[in-house]
Order: structure tokens, then C-alpha cells, then sequence
């Protein structure tokens, strides 16, 4: 299977430990861990954002050299807040992912693709939580990255939208992309996940296949909880 | 915004610079008549410096104002906001006590000593960072204490006239300035122009957000700290020649971005463009004014740019409801 995104000693100060870290191509990789562990900051250290250092390469590429339009091409961020920074309409919000002004069918497809046709023509400060979350990951799928990064995409969703997102970042996987994002809910991340990386205080503490990466000792561990019969307890 | 619409704009002002210089029209004929050369110095160097530096003063207000409300993603920010304007402002009325009204080059060069502390100052208190929040408290202290100053120094007039002469070059005034005057302020303009104008892609994309910007490439930290350095040098040297002019770089980008969908950085040039039609259109409306008063034209830019500016505080406010 093909690279797609490297991370060579990748890290931020006090965050995040040095990592080395590597994402195939046609793969959705789970990023997991307690509030404040650092699947944040290293989706911000794999992003190439101020504070972190390391060398971010895509396709062979080394980000930092890439102009900003060869970079959309290459890879898409969605960063955890849904704040309005500027409202704008939803659909002129999504063609800023483009990477040129010349494809605007591919906005249509996106939002056909996410059920969001409704809301391309509503201001951005008028939607609710989840509609502009489904509105952000719109903009990162319609850059068409070679890679993709989201913090927590499907925090604001209601189960309907969160199935919605996985399967649609799925297709995106099996378009040849890598996908990686973080989440909170465990069962989700193994049932959508190809690998799973679990993350305590800045470090990456197990990383491989669902069931390799969360075996309950881990689980117990890192979120000091359990299983028991169809439910999550203190551990 | 469309090209056609450029060349509508690039025409409306070319027109506006022209009537600047013919109006108004009575003298100027028996003028041509009479004694050619002393028209012809009338036109180039007074009419003409007056028309170019309103241009150029209206553009970088304009532009300015979009870059800062791009950049603070507040349509309320305006120039002012960095301090320069004020900065300049005391620096210029500290000069002009030092070395009397008689001598305008002091006079510009103690504003843009004094709109180039106020940015250090604001450079300085906001940390390397530079973070919005940081930058606009910052911004906002440094124009309290240069209005402090600029009070004082007004207080403290040496003489009657010191005092008249400082408080009626800080009401604003495009008139009697000459050619080198005009190219003390259009110089530092134009070049701050052309950075704002280049800023446009990055600060449209810094609508998603800062971080999805930077992930996008956008050094948007280092473009932070040279727009406001850009605003103020463009902006402080425009003051120090012509003083305070308020609310053309709140109205100019507010219309602006009508015709660029709402987009943030696409809207710095025709901004611009809207800045110089409206200080060129308010520095004609001024000659209008009964022969034995003087309107200063940074008071009639307030007057009419206020109630504008309450308009859009309803309107924001309206919008807001659910």
C-alpha cells in the first residue's frame, strides 16, 4: 500500500512527544485519548501549524515547501471549533477549500454527498453546531486532499450525522486518501477505524489495528474505564 | 467584483480627480485668460496635489480598514485601531510646537515618528504572537494615551494661534499641500497597498479560521504583524500630511465587500477604490461651503459616516436575533 503522509520526528514542546509516524494511502486511522492527551496537537504537529516541529511529507512532498495552493491539494484540516470567524454563506465558506476558483460543480457534489444541499445558501452564523460542522468537513472534502486531518469531526453530530461522516470519510479513504481523525467514542472507532492510535500525556501508548490497539488493559488504563455486558464503567 | 466593475470605478474616479481640479469652475476660465503660467501653477501645484492626495488618502484608508477587518474579523475595526492614527497625530502636533506650522516636511515627519512609536509600542505589548485580542487591547490603550497627549499638547499651546493652528490641522485638510507633500504621503501609501492587495488570498482563507489557514500554508502570525506595520506606516504618513480623516475606513470596506459576496480579502481593492471616490467626493462637497466659514472635511466625513456607522451596529444587531 502507498505512503501518502509521513511524519518524520514530529513534536511540540511540552505537548507532544517526538513521533515518527506513517499513514497509507485508502486508510481512516483513529486517533483516541482522555481530554487534554494530545490528539490535538498531534493532529496540529501532522497539520505543520506554528509551534510544532518535524518534517511533514505527502506523496513525497515536504509540506513546508509547498505554495498554499499546492498544499490544499495535498492536505485538508478541520481544526475542533465551529466557531464563525467571518459569515460568510456556507457555500462561499466551502469554495474558499478549493484549491482554484474554477470547479464549483464539485461544491454541489460535496454537499449532494453530505445531505447538506439545504444549507449552501444560509449564513454560516445562522447554523446550528452540527450543521457547520457538517459545512467544515464539506470545505476539507472539496479540496479533494491527498490527505485529511479532523479534530474531532463528529463531536456535534447526532448519530444519524456521525454515521453520515464516517461513511462518507470512508469513500474518501477508498478513493486513495488517508484519513485521520480523532473521536471520543470508542466503539465507533473501532468499527470505522483501519488502525487506531491511542494517545496519554504527549505520548502515543499503543498503535495498530482496532482490537490490537485497544485491548482492555489499555482501555482500562488510559480511560480508566471498562466493559461490562453492553456498557462502560469506571474501571 | 467583476472587471467591468473595476473599470466602472477606476472611470468614477478618474472623473472625480478631474472635477477635483476644475472646481471650482468660476476662477479658473477668467484665470487661463488672464495669466496662463499662474493658472497652470494654481492647477499643478495646488489643485492637483489636492486631488492626488485625496485619491491617495481615500485609497489606503479604504484598503486599510478591509485588511484590519479581515484580520480582526470585526466589520467594526478600523485604521484607528493599531493607534497609528493617533500616534501620528500627537507626533505631528508635538513637531509642529518644536518647530512652529510654517514648516509642513517637520510637521509630516514628526507624524510618522509618531505613528511608528505607537506601532513599536503596539508591537511590543502584543508579544511575539501577536494575538488578536492582545493586538486590539493594545491598540486600543496606545489611542487613548496619544489622545491624552494630543489633548494635552492642545492644553499647553504656546500661543493662541499654536493652539488654533494644531486643532485645525487635526479636524483634517487636503488644501495647500504641495507636490512633495503629496509624494510624502503617496509614497508610503502605494507601497502599503500593494502588500494589503497581495494579503487578499490569505486573508480570505483566514475566514475559516486561523488554524485551517495556517494549515493551508498561511504564514498568518508574520502577515499579522506586516499589516499592521503596512497600516500604519500607509495611514500614519497620509495623517501626518493631511490630518485625521475618520470613518472612510469603516464605510469604504463595509461596501466593499457587497460586491465581493461578503468575502473579507477580495474586498481590499475595490474598498480601496470606494475610499478614494468618497474622500474625493467630500473634498469637493467642502468648496461648497458659505464663503466665510471652512468646513474641515474630516468633519463632514463624520458627520455623514456616523449615523452610516449606527446603521450598521442596528443592522448587526438585528441580525444577530434568532
Amino acid at each position: 500500500m502507498t505512503v501518502r503522509l509521513t511524519a518524520m520526528a514530529t513534536e511540540i514542546p511540552e505537548r507532544l512527544a517526538p513521533s515518527d509516524l506513517a499513514f497509507d494511502a485508502g486508510s481512516v486511522t483513529m486517533l483516541v485519548g482522555p481530554n487534554g492527551a494530545g490528539k490535538t496537537s498531534l493532529l496540529h504537529a501532522l497539520a505543520g501549524l506554528p509551534g510544532s516541529s518535524g518534517k511533514i511529507m505527502v506523496d513525497g512532498h515536504d509540506t513546508q515547501t509547498l505554495s498554499p495552493v499546492q498544499r490544499i491539494r495535498h492536505l485538508a484540516f478541520v481544526g475542533a471549533s465551529r466557531d464563525v470567524r467571518w459569515p460568510l454563506l456556507a457555500r462561499d465558506f466551502i469554495a474558499l477549500g478549493l484549491p482554484a476558483q474554477s470547479q464549483p460543480d464539485r461544491i454541489d457534489e460535496v454537499l449532494v454527498s453530505l445531505e447538506a444541499e439545504a444549507l449552501a445558501d444560509r449564513r454560516l452564523d445562522h447554523l446550528s453546531t452540527g450543521e457547520r460542522s457538517r459545512v467544515m468537513i464539506a470545505r476539507a472534502l472539496v479540496s479533494q486532499s491527498a490527505a485529511l486531518l479532523l479534530d474531532e469531526p463528529i463531536a456535534n453530530l447526532d448519530p444519524k450525522w456521525q454515521l453520515a461522516i464516517l461513511t462518507r470519510l470512508r469513500a474518501e479513504a477508498d478513493k486513495g486518501a488517508a484519513v485521520i481523525l480523532s473521536i471520543h467514542d470508542l466503539d465507533l472507532a473501532r468499527q470505522h477505524g483501519d488502525r487506531v492510535i491511542v494517545i496519554d500525556n504527549g505520548r502515543i501508548v499503543s498503535d495498530g489495528s482496532p482490537l490490537e490497539a485497544l485491548p482492555a488493559s489499555i482501555i482500562a488504563e488510559v480511560f480508566g474505564v471498562t466493559r461490562k455486558s453492553d456498557r462502560w464503567v469506571r474501571a | 467584483m467583476s472587471r467591468s466593475l473595476y473599470i466602472g470605478f477606476g472611470l468614477i474616479v478618474l472623473l472625480l480627480v478631474a472635477a477635483s481640479i476644475v472646481i471650482p469652475l468660476q476662477s479658473l476660465p477668467d484665470l487661463i485668460e488672464n495669466d496662463p503660467g499662474l493658472a497652470w501653477i494654481v492647477i499643478g501645484e495646488l489643485r492637483l496635489p489636492r486631488a492626488l492626495l485625496a485619491l491617495v488618502y481615500g485609497a489606503i484608508l479604504g484598503a486599510s480598514g478591509a485588511a484590519i477587518q479581515a484580520l480582526f474579523a470585526n466589520p467594526l475595526a478600523s485604521p484607528d485601531i493599531t493607534g497609528a492614527t493617533g500616534g501620528a497625530a500627537l507626533g505631528a502636533v508635538v513637531m509642529a510646537y518644536l518647530i512652529g506650522f510654517a514648516s509642513p516636511f517637520g510637521i509630516a515627519i514628526g507624524g510618522v515618528a509618531g505613528a511608528g512609536i505607537a506601532l513599536a509600542l503596539l508591537l511590543m505589548l502584543a508579544g511575539p504572537r501577536a494575538e488578536t485580542a492582545t493586538l486590539l487591547l493594545a491598540g486600543i490603550a496606545i489611542s487613548a494615551i496619544t489622545g491624552a497627549g494630543t489633548a494635552l499638547a492642545l492644553a499647553l499651546a504656546p500661543s493662541p494661534f499654536a493652539f488654533y493652528d494644531a486643532y485645525d490641522w487635526l479636524m483634517g485638510s487636503l488644501v495647500d499641500r504641495s507636490l512633495a507633500q503629496l509624494a510624502f504621503a503617496a509614497l508610503p501609501a502605494l507601497a502599503a497597498l500593494i502588500y494589503l492587495a497581495k494579503c487578499a488570498p490569505a486573508l480570505d482563507r483566514l475566514a475559516l479560521g486561523e488554524d485551517v489557514a495556517e494549515a493551508m500554508g498561511y504564514n498568518i502570525g508574520a502577515m499579522r504583524r506586516n499589516i499592521i506595520a503596512a497600516t500604519a506606516i500607509g495611514v500614519g504618513a497620509a495623517v501626518s500630511v493631511c490630518g485625521a480623516v475618520g470613518f472612510i475606513g469603516l464605510v469604504g470596506p463595509v461596501l466593499a465587500r457587497r460586491l465581493t459576496g461578503g468575502h473579507p480579502g477580495r474586498a481590499i481593492l475595490p474598498s480601496a477604490l470606494i475610499g478614494a471616490i468618497l474622500l474625493l467626493s467630500a473634498d469637493i462637497a467642502v468648496r461648497f461651503a458659505p464663503p466665510d466659514r471652512t468646513l474641515p472635511i474630516g468633519v463632514l466625513t463624520a458627520i455623514l459616516g456616523a449615523p452610516f456607522f449606527l446603521s450598521l451596529v442596528a443592522r448587526m444587531r438585528w441580525s444577530a436575533r434568532p
